[in-house]
Order: C-alpha cells, then sequence, then structure tokens
C-alpha cells in the first residue's frame, strides 16, 4: 500500500524548490500532531521539579523514577499494575467472545448468505449507531441488581456486545474473498461447519481475524464511558486509574506522563505494527 | 445442508420449495449466538430505558411511588434549557470536527500520498493520536499542553503577543473540538489515503498527457473517486464522535458552566451525580429518537457506502 514511490509525471515535473517546501510542509504537520504523544512520553522520564517549569525543559537528565513508581506504586497509591491485569484479562477474553460470535456469524452472512443478509448486516451496524449514554441506565441497574457491578465480567460482557457488529462486518468482508470453489470442495469431502472453518477457512482468513481482533483490543482497551460509570475497583481498568489525576495535589505531571505513557503503549505499538489493518478495520472492511 | 453444499451459491438461495424451511434455518444457526448475544445485551437495555422514562424514578428516594405511567419526565425535559443547550452543543460538538478533521485529513493525506522523505515514519507518526487512549491525551493535553502556567502550548505562542491565556477556562469549546479534531484527523487520513492509493495511476497519467493541470485532476478524477471515502470518514466519524464523552468529563467537566455540556455529559450528570433515573431515562430516550431519525436521514444522503459495490460478493 505505501510501496508506490515512482515519481508520477506531475511530480518529475514539479520544481525541486516546490517538492522540497510540501515535503517540510508534511514534516511540520505531521510534528506537531505528534507532538502531545511526544511530550507525554518525554515528560515521564523527568524528575517533578524539572516537569513543573513555566519553560519547558526539553534538556535534562533522564530518570526511570517515575516510570517505575508507576509501575510499583508508591507509598499509599496502588501502581498501575492491578489496572494493567484488568485491562489485559478483560480486553483478551471480550476479544476472544468477539471472533468466536462473529466468525459464525460473518460465516452465515458471507458464503452462503441466508435470505435477508442485508437486513441482519444492517441490524449489526444500527447497534453501533445508538448511542450509548441510551442504555447506561439499565445496564447499571441491572448489574446492581445482579451483583456484577464493579466486576471484570460485566466489562467483558459489555466490550463484547460494543465489538461484535465491527467484527461480523470486517470477517464477513474478509470471508468474501475466499474463493468459493475451495470451500465447496471442502464441503463435497463431507466436512462439517465447524471443521470447515477450522481447517479451510480460518487459515484462509487469518490476516482478516487479526485484524479484527487488533481493532477489538485497540476499542476495549481505550473505552472510558463503560468503564467509569460501571466500575470502580474490582473491575477496574487503565483508564480509570488516570481518572485519579481530575483533581490532583502537588506537583504530578511526571507521574501522570509516565502513566499516560504506559497506559498508551500497547494499543500504540499494536497499532504502528498493524497500520495497513487497521484502516480495512475501522471501515469495517469497506476499504480494501 | 449437505443438499444444498454440493450446488452452486446461486442456486442455493432458491432451493427446492420442501427442503426451504429446515435448510434455511441450519443456514441461520451460526448467526443465532451473536444475533441473541446482540439483542439481549444491547436492545433490552434500550427497551428497559423507555420504561424507566415513564416513571418518577430516584435512586435517591427509593421508597417513593414510581406514578407509573407518568410524563412528567418528558414534560421536564423539553422545557429544561440546560437540554436545549446540550442539543446544541452536541450538534457543534459533532459537526465542526467531523468537517474540520475530513479537511485536514484531505490536506495531510494529499500530502503524505506524494514522494516526501520518511514517508513511512510519518504515517505511522500520524496515526498516533488516533491510537492513544482518549483519557490519556486529554489529561496530558489538559495539564500538559493547554494548562495556563506550565502549558507548552503558551510558551510557543509567547513570542506572538500571546500571554498566559486560560485555554480551558475562557476557550472552552475551542479546546473541545481542537481536541476532538486532533484525535479524529487521522483517522480521516487513513482512510482518505486508502483511496488516495486506490485510484487507477494510468488513468491519472492519461489525464496529465492530455494537459489536464493538477487542479483540474482533482476535480474531476480525484475528488470523485474519493467520495465513498470521504463518506464513509465522515459517517463513522459521526458515529463516534457524538458520544465524546471523556475529553469532556476529563478536560471541562461540562463547563464553564454549561459552555461544553453535551448530551452524554449531561445524561451521565442526571443519572449519576443527581440520580434521577426517569429524567435521565427521558433524556436518553429524546436522544435515541432524534439520532435514529438524523441517522436515517444521513445515510438516505451518503448511500454510497452501503450500494450494491461495497456490500456484495468481490
Amino acid at each position: 500500500m505505501s510501496s508506490r514511490t515512482t515519481l508520477t509525471l506531475a511530480e518529475r515535473r514539479s520544481k525541486l524548490p516546490v517538492r522540497l517546501g510540501l515535503g517540510l510542509l508534511t514534516w511540520f504537520i505531521v510534528l506537531v500532531f505528534f507532538f502531545p504523544v511526544f511530550w507525554m512520553a518525554l515528560t515521564g522520564f523527568k524528575t517533578e521539579p524539572a516537569a513543573n517549569t513555566p519553560t519547558p525543559k526539553f534538556i535534562f537528565s533522564p530518570t526511570l523514577y517515575e516510570y517505575q513508581s508507576v509501575w510499583w506504586g508508591t507509598p499509599g497509591t496502588a501502581g498501575l499494575r492491578g489496572y494493567l491485569e484488568h485491562s489485559i484479562v478483560i480486553t483478551v477474553l471480550s476479544t476472544i467472545v468477539v471472533i468466536a460470535l462473529a466468525l459464525p456469524a460473518a460465516y452465515a452472512l458471507a458464503i452462503r448468505p441466508i435470505r435477508k443478509w442485508r437486513d441482519v448486516l444492517f441490524f449489526f451496524i444500527s447497534t453501533k449507531m445508538l448511542p450509548i449514554v441510551g442504555a447506561i441506565i439499565p445496564l447499571f441497574i441491572i448489574a446492581r441488581d445482579l451483583n456484577i457491578l464493579d466486576t471484570q465480567r460485566l466489562l467483558i460482557l459489555l466490550y463484547s456486545a460494543m465489538n461484535l457488529p465491527i467484527a461480523v462486518w470486517m470477517l464477513r468482508s474478509f470471508l468474501l474473498e475466499v474463493p468459493i470453489s475451495v470451500i465447496e470442495a471442502a464441503q463435497v469431502d463431507g466436512a462439517r461447519l465447524p471443521r470447515q472453518l477450522r481447517s479451510v477457512v480460518i487459515p484462509l482468513i487469518m490476516p482478516g481475524l487479526a485484524a479484527a481482533a487488533l481493532l477489538c483490543f485497540i476499542f476495549s482497551w481505550n473505552e472510558f464511558f463503560l468503564a467509569v460509570n460501571l466500575t470502580t475497583t474490582n473491575g477496574a481498568t487503565v483508564p480509570i486509574y488516570l481518572v485519579g489525576f481530575v483533581a490532583p495535589e502537588g506537583q504530578f505531571l511526571a507521574h501522570l506522563s509516565a502513566a499516560a505513557t504506559v497506559a498508551c503503549l500497547p494499543v500504540l505499538i499494536a497499532g504502528w505494527a498493524a497500520q495497513d489493518k487497521l484502516v480495512r478495520g475501522l471501515s469495517m472492511g469497506a476499504v480494501k | 445442508m449437505t443438499v444444498l453444499t454440493t450446488a452452486p451459491r446461486k442456486l442455493a438461495l432458491a432451493p427446492p420449495r420442501s427442503r426451504r424451511r429446515g435448510a434455511a434455518w441450519l443456514k441461520r444457526l451460526p448467526l443465532l449466538p451473536a444475533m441473541v448475544f446482540t439483542i439481549v445485551v444491547t436492545q433490552i437495555p434500550f427497551v428497559l430505558t423507555l420504561w424507566y422514562s415513564f416513571q418518577r424514578y430516584n435512586l435517591n428516594y427509593p421508597n417513593r411511588p414510581r406514578q407509573f405511567p407518568t410524563v412528567a419526565n418528558y414534560r421536564a425535559v423539553f422545557s429544561d434549557p440546560v437540554f436545549r443547550t446540550a442539543a446544541l452543543n452536541t450538534l457543534e460538538f459533532t459537526a465542526v470536527p467531523v468537517i474540520a478533521s475530513v479537511l485536514l485529513g484531505l490536506g495531510i493525506a494529499i500530502l503524505l500520498n506524494r514522494r516526501v522523505f520518511g514517508r513511512g515514519l510519518l504515517r505511522t507518526l500520524i496515526i498516533s493520536p488516533f491510537l492513544v487512549m482518549s483519557a490519556a491525551a486529554a489529561l496530558i493535553w489538559k495539564y500538559s499542553i493547554l494548562d495556563t502556567t506550565f502549558g507548552v502550548l503558551n510558551y510557543v505562542l509567547r513570542p506572538f503577543g500571546v500571554h498566559d491565556a486560560n485555554w480551558i477556562g475562557v476557550h472552552s469549546q475551542l479546546t473541545i473540538i481542537t481536541f476532538l479534531t486532533w484525535q479524529w484527523t487521522p483517522f480521516m487520513v487513513l482512510i482518505i489515503l486508502a483511496g488516495l492509493q486506490s485510484q487507477n495511476e494510468e488513468i491519472l497519467e492519461a489525464a496529465r498527457v492530455d494537459g489536464a493541470g493538477p487542479w483540474r485532476i482533482f476535480r474531476a478524477l480525484t475528488l470523485p473517486h474519493l467520495r465513498m471515502y470521504l463518506e464513509l470518514g465522515i459517517l463513522l466519524g459521526s458515529i463516534y464522535i457524538v458520544q465524546a464523552f471523556d475529553s469532556i468529563y476529563l478536560i471541562t467537566q461540562g463547563g464553564p458552566a454549561t459552555d461544553t455540556t453535551n448530551l452524554p455529559y449531561y445524561i451521565y450528570q442526571v443519572a449519576f451525580q443527581a440520580y434521577d433515573i426517569g429524567r435521565a431515562s427521558a433524556m436518553s430516550v429524546v436522544v435515541v429518537v432524534g439520532t435514529i431519525l438524523i441517522a436515517t436521514l444521513a445515510l438516505r444522503t451518503i448511500s454510497s457506502i452501503f450500494s450494491d459495490d461495497t456490500l456484495s460478493r468481490g
């Protein structure tokens, strides 16, 4: 996708200063957009006095102190570690649930489409259009009455439902590209659906599965609204740890920056590594 | 199932009448778990919201009779000036960031689609704002970028004659709009870049040989080609931005006064700070109905995403 680097005729024709100027402009804009992320990671390496200066310091002696204290916690405050554990359990399990439910559904919509498959697809996408605020009150009351408020189970359930429509859409678009003859061959061999999926379909759409899983991971990891309203401690995810900084005391910029960097790192790395899959995932399979 | 499996797909859509029923159900079977799960988790709460909205239900007064049914909540919602403000703010905080991020995204995508030194790295850097946890980014913006005393922005602007501007307190709406635009521009860049790179290079080259200038090529060839990608960006961007909550909750708390209170934040306040479940539910119902109306209208206008081209096989 990014490999097409041959000069087009127009580019060959345009003058060097113009090309250079546009190149510099591109770099400038991109760096402005990236600056907050860079600043966040950088400030995490400062001491509190170095972070809290009216004239921002770009040169300082870096220290791992804040990253360590974020990880292990400081006397009187819990570290990020516990929250990270919750986030990992919740994102991984909900991603597994999503894929397990979405794959057969996508199969029914793509390989041998049922009648009215279009309506079904619209139903799934329409659940993404309804504002989540419309559901939060009953969710809170049901969870309270079932005694699952502030549990990891609750968020696993809700994040699965939140991501299922995207996964169905995406997997369907990947399944559409599996040559029908391959599946028919497996069917002639008498393979039933679960075995067809396992031995024929899944290996073929592995990139699609990875993309869908990546997207579920990103959305669950970053989710805030449900987490903040439905959890406090036992089910609290990484964003909830950050909420503790809303009314801070004393100097906290370096600590906050270190915590925010650690919180973002898993998704940043995953997203950077799988950029090409991201587009397709985010467009629910519409952009190839 | 065994009968259908060997038949070509086209035929499978219309099997012999006698076998249709059982076979159709077998085909639907893989779909059922996902359908049931989605309906139970996402649709039943909406039904309950509707039910609560017709009750006097406040968690502060658990023993008060709930008086079902009553339209008192709806009356309160429609005569509530804050609700109107929140609705207008929601429109503003959706439309402006979506339009701004699409325009910026288009510009950046065009720049990135050229041959530029370090393009791979630039692409990696530009998508970062979209990947970072918005709760983390919101706090960094609040305390590290926009802070009156310690913020980097005021430091950068000092040579331009801006002295200790109170961005969050005074320019709160601009703050939220800028933050959302910053967050969503990378997403638009990704989608539009995918569109640009799927253009047929030969057609562009032919147009150039025929003497068409860059602007004419852009208007006549690129823009029509990008239409689907732009619509997709606008649709998905709107779906997510209209629900913006993290940034408002963490940066401005809806203030000063109600300047940055949008509907999600206001419903959150009424439900979880005032515990007025009935009134918050009525607001949710109004919001959901409004969303459905707007979404239906919008989907009719931007129909090319859901055309047969993208939905059908191939």
